[in-house]
């Protein structure tokens, strides 16, 4: 599942390229404005992405690392 | 004396006294007092991260930012995260090396894999130049909380002083064991302080989040978006790059990754962190309610709009309360950047200079360092004006000059050699310093269309790289004639 590390690729995409298509106010998302709802997205999905990275991680399974 | 100034003071006196209490039992040799005998476990190291991310900066800079310009303010929840995800792959190879090698410090780390205690200089130095105007940051964040919760009875000046001799008395008795317990209190404070702001004060003054916004729409068209011109999409990609690379390379934060027991902590907050740096989201609501509601604070006075929205709304005890937080937002941040700089003076620049001297002398130096250091500090809080965010951009911008060799460093056949490091950190810098003094700035070139807007140090960033590539290339031969001499 070593693949699945190119998923933290999304997060820059989505912060830094987003801005440019998603750039408005309206409309307000959960009474955000949209820019900014967009982003907190991002950050939520960065966590999640991190997460299944770090369960699928095989380094991560190996108890005693690095001691 | 208010009721607020008296719960500030008893912030002070907490803080202290777990300050005092981490150090009991513990004789606070060099690896206890910076790197704590790296013993700590992932919520430890978590709060340490966070703590150091979460200065006044956030609290009051935060709030002012998103108060005084609106949307390019978002770049401060994206930077962090970002920063966080090159952390999962960064980190752990940088504190296994520093474990074998027993290393303390950000230059240990440079010196030890270009081996060369000159370019451990050369990157104490960067660092030093950066970290004095994030401390001054911190000490003026001090000043604007404790005058404001005496209500104008302690003039800032003075509270300056009382803040850089209680962060002084209380880095120099506990070294990073008492930021790490006062980051606990910090971060609850915090926590429940900036979420209760970010949900009552919309509430309170507009009826709900929408309707806030749409009122700020109705005011100031456009503001909840980035401008098409100067902060545009592309001033915001690129600064959020530029400073999600250089997060990890200010020397105080590179200094706690190695107060980690087990590298898997850092993994792990890779996931947790970035969920947690949502509080800046109440932060920056805080800015916006205060736009209507207490309109006309300019240049560095944005940052006072967190407190000015506080007075108009609550009582003494509750406005004390808030200083307290913030009180801790700049103790924790300036404990360890007072800790890290005093580090770098006696162990990467005194040390080398000095053959023979060992570990005790370096901590009881670097001790002796702390107050001087903050007395620098304290000057520049007290002379400087504007200039002060000025200085924070170009520290920011220093320390991302780091970031090529150091990750060049990490692969497993290291392309450069310590001149070709040397060289690029050079040259970048000068470009940081030149551009920064000379006010120089791209948006003079029209003709660039929408590249004009690129954040300056990405410019530093190119020229760094190009510099680097091309001495490589011109020292490579005589690497490759020497390894053949030495087989």
């Amino acid at each position: 599942m070593r693949h699945l590390r190119w998923l933290a690729v999304l997060p820059f995409l989505g912060m830094l390229v987003g801005p440019y298509f998603l750039n408005r106010v309206e409309p307000f998302i959960l009474g955000l404005p949209f820019l900014l709802a967009w982003l907190v997205f991002c950050v939520l999905a960065t966590s999640a992405i991190m997460a299944l990275i770090y369960i699928t991680d095989p380094q991560n399974r190996t108890p005693e690392e690095g001691r | 004396m208010s009721a607020a100034l008296l719960i500030v003071a008893a912030a002070f006196a907490v803080a202290l006294g777990l300050g005092l209490r981490a150090r009991a039992g513990r004789d606070m040799g060099l690896e206890q007092w910076t790197v704590g005998g790296r013993g700590f476990g992932t919520a430890f190291v978590f709060l340490l991260m966070a703590g150091e991310i979460y200065t006044t900066f956030t609290f009051l800079g935060g709030s002012g930012i998103a108060y005084g310009k609106g949307a390019p303010a978002y770049y401060i929840l994206c930077y962090i995260t970002l920063g966080y995800v090159t952390s999962y792959w960064l980190l752990p190879p940088v504190w296994r090396f520093a474990k074998e090698r027993r290393l303390f410090t950000q230059p240990d780390f440079f010196a030890a894999k270009y081996d060369s205690p000159a370019l451990g200089m050369l990157v104490a130095l960067v660092g030093l130049v950066a970290l004095v105007p994030y401390m001054v940051l911190q000490f003026k964040g001090l000043g604007i909380i404790v005058s404001t919760a005496s209500y104008g009875a302690i003039s800032p000046t003075v509270a300056v002083w009382i803040g850089a001799v209680a962060i002084t008395a209380y880095v120099v008795v506990s070294g990073v064991h008492g930021s790490a317990w006062n980051a606990v209190l910090k971060d609850i404070s915090i926590l429940c302080v900036v979420v209760f702001l970010g949900i009552y004060l919309p509430l309170h003054y507009y009826g709900g989040y929408e309707a806030m916004f749409q009122a700020i729409e109705a005011q100031k068209p456009g503001f909840l978006a980035l401008p098409a011109l100067g902060q545009s999409p592309t001033w915001f990609a690129s600064t959020t790059l530029l400073t999600a690379l250089g997060a990890f390379m200010w020397p105080h934060t590179f200094g706690s990754l190695y107060t980690a027991k087990e590298p898997r902590s850092f993994r792990r907050n890779a996931a947790i962190l970035p969920l947690y740096q949502l509080i800046n989201l109440f932060v920056f609501v805080v800015g916006f309610a205060a736009v209507l509601q207490v309109p006309g604070l300019t240049g560095p006075d944005v940052d006072l709009a967190l407190f000015k929205l506080s007075l108009q709304s609550f009582p003494p005890w509750f406005v004390g309360i808030i200083g307290a937080t913030g009180v801790l937002t700049a103790l924790v941040p300036g404990s360890m950047i007072l800790i890290a700089g005093a580090t770098l003076l006696a162990n990467n620049i005194v040390r080398p200079l000095r053959p023979g001297m060992d570990d005790a002398a370096t901590a009881s130096l670097s001790k002796a360092f702390v107050p001087v250091m903050a007395l620098v500090c304290v000057g520049f809080t007290l002379s400087g004006g504007d200039t002060i965010v000025q200085l924070l951009l170009m520290g920011y911008n220093f320390v991302t000059q780091l970031f090529p060799c150091f990750l060049a460093s990490l692969m497993r056949r290291n392309p450069l050699d310590k001149r070709a490091a040397a060289a690029g950190i050079v040259a970048g810098v000068a470009v940081v310093a030149a551009t920064t003094i000379g006010g120089f700035s791209l948006a003079r070139y029209p003709q660039l269309g929408p590249l004009r807007d690129v954040n300056i140090g990405v410019l530093a960033l190119v020229l760094n790289l190009v510099i680097t590539a091309l001495v490589a290339k011109l020292v490579q031969p005589s690497v490759r004639i020497s390894r053949l001499a030495s087989r």
